[in-house]
């Protein structure tokens, strides 16, 4: 037998293609969510608030919710491809395969976090293209805007893998997103800028961290926001080796993946 | 005989604190089919778990193929293949992507030419374009089988495979199993089902209750097999064998009111009529005779009931 290499990229890729392919099955579905959603948030907040709101710190109404409205997603749609990608093995019980193959933490990480990745950037990117229709939107700093995506899709998507393992049930898979994540993005200034917000509810909203995410993003699009660039940059990075860590620790002891 | 599997000390105690191996050693020879063999519960499920990697021993040290299973997992593993128990598959793919999928999560390249052979030796052909949600149970295990087999592993597992299976699937998994042993692959299979043992293996180990009882090969196995005892019940107990029956390797029974005698079938002369003649010029009575089978059954349960005994 041939000498097994120190990096089973075959291995990584035949789970990267196999989650992606989960995906273009339901191509239609998935991809027609977000641009009805959009369309709908464009319609209520576009239109009828932001016909009263003009303008957000010289931003259009319209054209400032727009990374907020990605963020939405990308949230949500990363948790949920990542936390599928391994709970339905584990639930399916095919999950032995994967636990008898010769891969290492990193390389199973890397093949379902990067595919989920992948598709909820996919998803941002749509939502993007939809506003567009809508609204003009200028974007300052567009290598650092797709950075920045990237690595908010890659730190939810590690935190949709930890809900996944961690998960009994379907129903668990949602727990998080619904409970948690939306909620706060919804106060995290998603729809409006926290200098809007009256005390002590603008100093409470600053414990929030989805707050540095969209305000980090919205700043990579019009070069203005509620909170630092480098604050939004350090708090995501600190959310992202969080994630990192606790996967590294699900591995490490086997929690909830083998006895 | 070259080890493949070298099996030192295994222990597993799940978390539940059910103890599921109680320290095992057991050494698999390349090439071998041996069988595991056990009742419900014994551990053998937990024992090949453990050497696949998806069960962590408690302690105890594993090589496969000369390779720690653990420092040196990814050699390890990439050499064996595992059919589990049950019937795991996913539902929405199609046969030939899964097993292709297989074989890259092994960490081998596309080859189409021996996933064509698979499908073909395992009667899947005609099916490789269709969804596993669509095929009958029989064929999922034969899907299964071809994903084990996807990376040409050294070294297969195949956990009950036989358990509710039709006989045609029967003959056509133990033609593979033959064939996959002609090229050299080591074969690793855990049954209750004393026949699937006898059928196939070259060497048999009985687990119960965590341990492992017996190990030895097949035709020695079946040399008891062939073997038969012939019970005399006397007419008046005595208090030992007389010097004169020396020849016959009695055993005294049941507070001297039986005779025992073993002897071999396939003897030309089983040395039963001599012996009664014999007992006659001794003027010893006796009231019955009775002779059975020592099957590997027998052997089998009287190994697993006397473990259980020893482990209350």
């Amino acid at each position: 037998m041939t000498r097994v290499p120190a990096f089973n990229l075959h291995g990584v890729l035949a789970i990267y293609k196999f989650e992606l392919h989960r995906f273009f099955r339901t191509l239609w579905t998935g991809l027609a969510v977000p641009v009805i959603t959009t369309s709908l948030y464009f319609i209520v907040f576009g239109s009828a608030i932001g016909s009263r709101m003009t303008e957000i710190g010289g931003v259009p109404y319209a054209a400032f919710i727009v990374p907020g409205l990605m963020m939405l997603s990308l949230f949500t749609e990363s948790i949920f491809n990542a936390s599928f990608g391994i709970h339905m093995p584990k639930f399916t019980g095919t999950i032995y395969e994967l636990l008898s193959a010769p891969l290492s933490a990193f390389e199973t990480v890397l093949g379902y976090v990067g595919a989920a990745a992948t598709k909820s950037t996919i998803v941002a990117l749509v939502i993007l293209a939809t506003a567009h229709l809508f609204v003009d939107i200028q974007i300052a700093h567009p290598v650092l805007m797709i950075a920045f995506l990237l690595l908010i899709a890659a730190t939810f998507c590690l935190l949709g893998f930890i809900i996944g393992v961690w998960a009994k049930g379907f129903e668990q898979l949602q727990i998080i997103p619904l409970l948690i994540i939306t909620p706060l993005t919804f106060l995290g200034g998603a729809f409006y800028s926290i200098d809007m917000l009256a005390e002590p509810w603008r100093t409470v909203t600053l414990f929030n961290p989805i707050v540095y995410l969209i305000n980090g993003f919205r700043w990579t699009f019009y070069g203005t926001a509620d909170v630092s660039f480098g604050m939004s940059f350090g708090i995501t990075a600190g959310l992202f080796l969080v994630c990192l860590s606790a996967v590294a620790w699900i591995f490490k002891t086997g929690y909830r993946l083998k006895n | 005989m070259q080890p493949i599997i070298q099996i030192e000390g295994v222990t597993k105690t799940y978390t539940s604190g059910h103890q599921a191996l109680k320290s095992v050693d057991l050494t698999i020879n390349r090439g071998e089919i041996f069988a595991l063999l056990g009742p419900n519960g014994a551990g053998k499920t937990t024992l090949i778990s453990i050497i696949c990697g998806i069960v962590t021993p408690s302690s105890g040290t594993i090589h496969a193929a000369g390779f720690d299973i653990q420092n040196g997992y990814r050699e390890a593993r990439a050499r064996i293949g595992l059919v589990p128990q049950e019937l795991t598959t996913d539902a929405f793919e199609t046969v030939w992507d899964t097993v292709s999928f297989s074989r890259g999560l092994f960490g081998r390249a596309k080859n189409p030419a021996l996933i064509e052979k698979i499908l073909r030796d395992l009667s899947l052909w005609d099916k490789r374009k269709a969804k596993i949600k669509e095929l009958s149970g029989g064929m999922k295990r034969r899907v299964m089988i071809a994903k084990a087999l996807s990376h040409e592993p050294e070294i297969l597992f195949l956990d009950e495979p036989t358990a509710g299976v039709d006989v045609e699937l029967r003959r056509d998994m133990w033609n593979l199993v033959r064939q996959l042993r002609e090229n050299g692959v080591t074969i690793i299979l855990t049954t209750h089902y004393i026949e699937e043992a006898e059928e196939m293996a070259d060497r048999v180990g009985v687990i119960s209750q965590g341990e492992l009882i017996l190990v030895e090969e097949k035709t020695r196995l079946m040399q008891k097999l062939g073997k038969k005892e012939l019970t005399v019940i006397l007419a008046d107990p005595m208090t030992a064998i007389p010097a004169e029956l020396a020849d016959w390797k009695l055993t005294l029974k049941a507070d001297g009111n039986e005779l025992e005698y073993i002897f071999d079938t396939h003897d030309e002369r089983t040395g039963i009529p001599s012996l009664l003649r014999r007992m006659g010029d001794l003027g010893i009575g006796f009231k019955d005779l009775n002779t059975r089978q020592s099957s590997l059954e027998d052997i089998f349960v009287s190994l697993v009931h006397n473990n259980g005994r020893n482990g209350q």
